[in-house]
């Protein structure tokens, strides 16, 4: 029993965070149709800035800050430099600019950085263990449910009710009709990365929180797993990235609880040939299961 | 109010509009007639700067058009109605309206647009709150020409708005239309049922294969039997 409510409160912060990138993610997909490979690239671009800002010796929260404020402006300038260039240019340009930035990112890090581990100090009360039982969480899980739901709500308010999200939502059915409104695009598209850069940036805080360091490759998992959530959930619904995070966080965390030991050196495996079996059964992704209910309801 | 001068549009090596001289007076209704592909809509597109022009200019109101972005065109008082409707199918009838009028400022003028947009369109009114996808045509191609009214345009351009539509809701949209122009708005109207169109058009132009065959006002176009016979196949 104790078991289990473990396996969910971990399963929904490590979810929680899949489903903070992949919103950036999909954000990006359904409006300009780019699937952005550098997106995981605004973790390292997070852990570097908490690292060398934790060289001044400034508060905590303080670096969080700046460094989640530093992933605002690494998507802004992705946007600007990378992906404005080629906007008008076809799916595979953008894919294989991203994947350019990507590596380009990468490679910077490495070269110009460090191409070994940096530790990061992580304070004491975040990573305090909440005993539940005889089991529990850490403060940082609890923020990661937390900020994953906060976000969520406000993005959906956001988008339902400011012009700005209205423009967004219509970017993603249609975007030269949208033109046709008056809307200016470079605004609604460098909304929709700022909004990307701050969903990481917050993913970043969870990530780094629970390692405690930084390295040039330490956006590639995350990336990935967020990648599979937008898949998994539904690809270019919002909604769908949500669903999809916080499946696959909890599809690992217990697959990692519960798996016997012989089988836990497969557990990536065995996840991931769940995320394809759903997919064989629902090409749509998690989303259009619950669609497809509704419907039969009515 | 609208001029285009020695206008021609490509698509790569496809010229789609070829040396168009189009002219629209203020308070009138000029409608551009011709078979599919002939290139009207391109040239509404290229009026919106939704394709870059190959050639010659447009000015509204004496300012040169040609070359700006679609969103400052927009908020210089012109406006398209895509063909096909195009309204934002996820978003409900109000949230259409509230992007309509995106490009203003003053919250007072534009809760006055929408009452006369749903005094035009009481449909409207009653299904505000409902998502637009789920509308018939009729209401869809009537919430299209209201988002566009939303911009409170000087000009309005209309691209076949009786596509698609059942006999008794084109009757409707073009008596819209003659009320919306009595209202002293200027409308350009790209068209196929150039019998219709004629009948509320001050003037035409027919198009064919991406060139102005002939022009004039609408009682000429329509007694041309031959214009009529090769061009509209009516």
């Amino acid at each position: 029993m104790y078991d289990l409510l473990s396996v969910i409160i971990i399963g929904c912060s490590v979810g929680g965070m899949y489903a903070l990138l992949a919103l950036g993610l999909a954000m990006i997909f359904a409006i300009l149709g780019l699937l952005n490979l550098a997106h995981g690239e605004l973790i390292a671009a997070t852990g570097y800035t908490m690292f060398f800002l934790a060289l001044t010796g400034m508060p905590f929260i303080v670096i969080v800050m700046f460094a989640v404020i530093a992933a605002v402006i690494g998507a802004l300038l992705m946007e600007r430099i990378a992906f404005r260039p080629i906007r008008n240019a076809g799916v595979a340009t953008g894919l294989i600019t991203s994947f350019g930035l990507e590596i380009i990112l990468q490679s910077g890090w490495q070269n110009f950085i460090s191409p070994t581990r940096l530790s990061i100090d992580i304070p004491m009360w975040l990573i305090r263990f909440w005993d539940i039982g005889d089991t529990g969480f850490s403060t940082f899980q609890g923020i990661a449910i937390v900020l994953t739901l906060v976000t969520v709500v406000s993005l959906t308010i956001f988008l339902k009710r400011t012009t700005v999200g209205l423009a967004m939502r219509a970017a993603a059915e249609n975007f030269p009709v949208t033109q046709l409104m008056g809307i200016r695009a470079n605004a609604v598209i460098a909304t929709a990365f700022a909004i990307s850069g701050l969903l990481a940036g917050f993913a970043a805080f969870l990530w780094i929180a629970q390692r405690g360091s930084c390295d040039p490759h330490m956006g590639l998992e995350p990336g990935i797993m967020a990648f599979i959530s937008i898949i998994f959930g539904g690809t270019a619904s919002l909604s769908g990235a949500v669903l999809g995070g916080l499946f696959l966080g909890l599809l690992q965390v217990s697959l990692r609880t519960y798996l016997p030991d012989a089988l836990l050196p497969f557990q990536q495996a065995i996840s991931y040939i769940v995320v394809i079996s759903v997919l064989v059964r629902w090409p749509d992704g998690l989303v259009s299961i619950f669609k497809k209910e509704e419907r039969e309801r009515r | 109010m609208l001029l285009l001068e020695n206008v021609s549009v490509s698509y790569g090596p496809i010229q789609a509009v070829r040396n168009a001289d189009i002219a629209v007076k203020k308070g009138e209704v000029v409608t551009l007639l011709g078979p599919n592909g002939a290139g009207k809509s391109s040239t509404l597109g290229a009026v919106m700067g939704l394709h870059p022009i190959s050639g010659g200019q447009i000015l509204f109101e004496d300012r040169l058009i040609s070359g700006m972005a679609t969103e400052k065109i927009v908020r210089h008082g012109l406006t398209l109605t895509p063909e096909g409707r195009q309204v934002f199918a996820g978003l409900t009838v109000y949230e259409n309206l509230r992007l309509g009028a995106a490009a203003r400022q003053d919250r007072k003028e534009i809760r006055e647009t929408r009452s006369m947009v749903f005094e035009l369109f009481p449909i409207l009114s009653d299904r505000r709150s409902q998502q637009a996808g789920t509308l018939s045509g009729g209401e869809q191609q009537q919430l299209a020409i209201a988002r566009s009214l939303m911009s409170k345009p000087r000009l309005l351009m209309l691209d076949e708005p009786s596509l698609g539509l059942a006999p008794v809701i084109v009757d409707q949209i073009f008596r819209l239309i003659s009320r919306l122009r009595k209202n002293g708005l200027t409308i350009l109207l790209v068209e196929q049922n150039a019998e219709m169109s004629l009948q509320i058009a001050d003037r035409g132009y027919v198009f064919a294969s991406g060139e102005i065959e002939k022009s004039g006002t609408s009682k000429e176009l329509r007694s041309s039997s031959d214009i009529m016979a090769a061009y509209l196949g009516t």
